[in-house]
């Protein structure tokens, strides 16, 4: 009754052949980052040091360090996650928790949906224009982290309505039923079970940001500033930009040095993404349901 | 003193209860006396838990149910009350499938009164009393601070119990709550309900016709959305019925 029949055998080669077929895509599609990262780290690696981090740069940015550009980057990406990230969760709050399903809900959701597919250099016109001009910021690190805070707000509010989402309802149902109030169930319940999910997908989101030229090109970031930024006034250098500068508009750069720029400011994003991921893990072990 | 209150805690009046345009009840009316035990009998799908709900005002968080009628809380539309907050706060409901909250054990049965304000040492009291009265005490104080979901299922039952009881409510809901609860503890909570009659309206709604016959004073029998008989229990099984199906019923007999 149990012996195998042709039809077994079948389905245990098509079984055999998919399982390949997958595995040889994933290898596929991981090759292009063990590139990337492996030519980064040999052609980059070597310039990586100490006086690397902490020099100016210097003779017409084709020696010297990255100091400026690295503090400038660490700031832009500080005050748009300030910026950003409260307001992101308040807004994911109120439409996850307080918002009835009507359709002005359901059009804010989908300008929510859109605002995310912006072109970035769309972005850096709004900032340039809001910012920079209408709010008189000036070109400066406000003006520029304003501008990346709102080109990251959709992926905030995403990112944090889906970890209020996996909250599961019967909780919310049960603490209401006790007369609970919204805000009473969101402080006790909601948010001591999301809060760890949202900080680890906010931060996973807006790491990308470090990486982000245009919207700071004409907001805030200066391609050359030896100094560094005394405050949000300030103009400011930052990674992105300086890799930019080096590899297409500046002249005699050794040939090394774009790869160690870009290897700081990999290594800086995946740092971030390290502290949210080993968070996310400690979060697992705490998940209460 | 008389033995059995004659003053109603409930008062439902031509109930209509919809979903989208579906009625699950219609046209219900009865009374529940006070510090009574009022039994809810009646086939899946008889609208039993869908009265509930509207006597909780849950229909704020159902989309698409709709109540018509009235309920009467002391005298007072639950339909109209504007606290609700107030309302739920005083009607402790149990649920067939417990939900433990994400907390500590001690966690779930403090939350209530922690909400209204009540601090340590308080709260340790109140914690141990609603734990005892839902029988589970003895299980679970030496891992108060244990997850309340890695208790047993039955255990959970009781501790959603013990959450009710920690409202402090002056009317309990208990929607089949023996249904995960194995048949000793099951028989120890009833005891536990007879005690607490004294202070409590309860609302027991029930698969287990003889679980009403124990426990319930007054029952009604719910049939597809329509309260077909309410009486004294005794009645129900033993006395006349206007209703043939009511006595078919209880006694099983049902085709
Ligand atoms: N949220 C809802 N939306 C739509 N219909 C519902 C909803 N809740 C219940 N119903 C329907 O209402 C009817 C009555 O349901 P209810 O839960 O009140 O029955 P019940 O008497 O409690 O049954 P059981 O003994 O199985 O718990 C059922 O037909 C059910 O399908
Ligand atoms: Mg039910």
């Amino acid at each position: 009754m149990f012996e195998r029949t042709e039809l077994n055998a079948r389905n245990d080669r098509t079984q055999a052949l998919v399982k390949v077929l997958f595995g040889v895509m994933t290898v596929l599609l991981a090759l292009p980052v063990l590139i990337i990262l492996g030519m980064l780290v040999v052609r980059g690696g070597p310039m990586i040091s100490w006086e690397f981090l902490t020099a100016d740069p210097t003779n017409g940015m084709t020696e010297g360090g990255i100091y400026p550009a690295l503090v400038g980057t660490i700031w832009l990406v500080s005050v748009a996650l300030l910026i950003s990230v409260p307001i992101g969760i308040a807004a994911a709050l109120y439409l996850s928790e307080y918002a009835r399903d009507t359709w002005m809900t359901r059009a804010i959701n989908l300008a929510i949906i859109n605002l995310a597919g912006v072109p970035s250099i769309v972005h850096a016109l709004f900032g340039v224009g809001a910012f920079v001009l209408f709010f008189k910021f000036g070109t400066s690190i406000l003006a520029a982290s304003l501008t990346l805070a709102i080109m990251t707000l959709p992926v905030v509010i995403v990112a944090t309505r889906e970890s209020l989402q996996a909250v599961p309802h019967e909780f919310r149902e049960a603490c209401w039923n006790m007369g609970a109030t919204r805000w009473q169930t969101i402080r006790r319940i909601v948010l001591p079970n999301s809060i760890s999910g949202i900080l680890t997908g906010v931060i996973l989101e807006v790491s990308r940001t470090a990486g982000e030229t245009a919207p700071i090109m004409f907001t805030g970031a200066a391609m050359f500033l030896p100094f560094l930024p005394q405050s949000v006034m300030d103009q400011t250098m930052a990674l992105s930009l300086h890799l930019f500068a080096i590899s297409t508009q500046v002249t005699d750069v050794p040939e090394e040095l774009p790869y160690g720029v870009a290897l700081v400011l990999i290594g800086l994003v995946l740092a971030l993404n390290a502290v949210s991921i080993g968070f996310r893990t400690w979060l697992r072990g705490r998940k209460k349901w | 003193m008389v033995a059995t209150s004659t003053t109603s805690k409930v008062s439902v009046r031509d109930l209509t209860i919809r979903y989208g345009q579906n009625a699950v009840l219609r046209n219900a009316s009865f009374e529940i006396p006070e510090n009574e035990i009022f039994g809810i009998i009646g086939p899946a799908g008889s609208g039993k838990t869908s009265f509930l709900r509207a006597l909780n005002r849950m229909d704020e968080f159902t989309p698409g149910m709709s109540v018509d009628g009235s309920i009467t809380l002391d005298g007072k539309d639950v339909q109209t009350w504007r606290n609700l907050y107030a309302l739920r706060r005083r009607i402790g409901v149990v649920f067939p499938l417990p939900v433990g909250l994400p907390l500590s054990v001690y966690g779930n049965v403090a939350l209530s009164p922690r909400l209204r304000g009540m601090k340590r040492p308080d709260l340790d009291d109140i914690v141990e009393r609603c734990l005892r009265r839902a029988a589970l005490w003895d299980e679970v104080k030496d891992r108060l601070d244990a997850l309340g979901s890695l208790l047993s299922g039955g255990q959970q039952q009781r501790l959603t119990i013990a959450r009710a009881l920690s409202q402090e409510p002056d009317l309990l809901l208990l929607d089949e709550f023996s249904i995960a609860v194995d048949p000793v503890t099951t028989m120890r909570i009833e005891d536990v309900l007879k005690e607490l009659k004294k202070e409590v309206t309860i609302v027991l709604v029930t698969n287990l016709v003889q679980q009403a016959r124990r426990l319930a004073s007054r029952t009604a029998f719910f049939l597809n959305g329509e309260c077909v008989e309410v009486g004294e229990t005794e009645e129900l099984f033993t006395g006349t019925v206007q209703d043939q199906r009511t006595r078919d019923y209880v006694e099983g007999r049902f085709g």
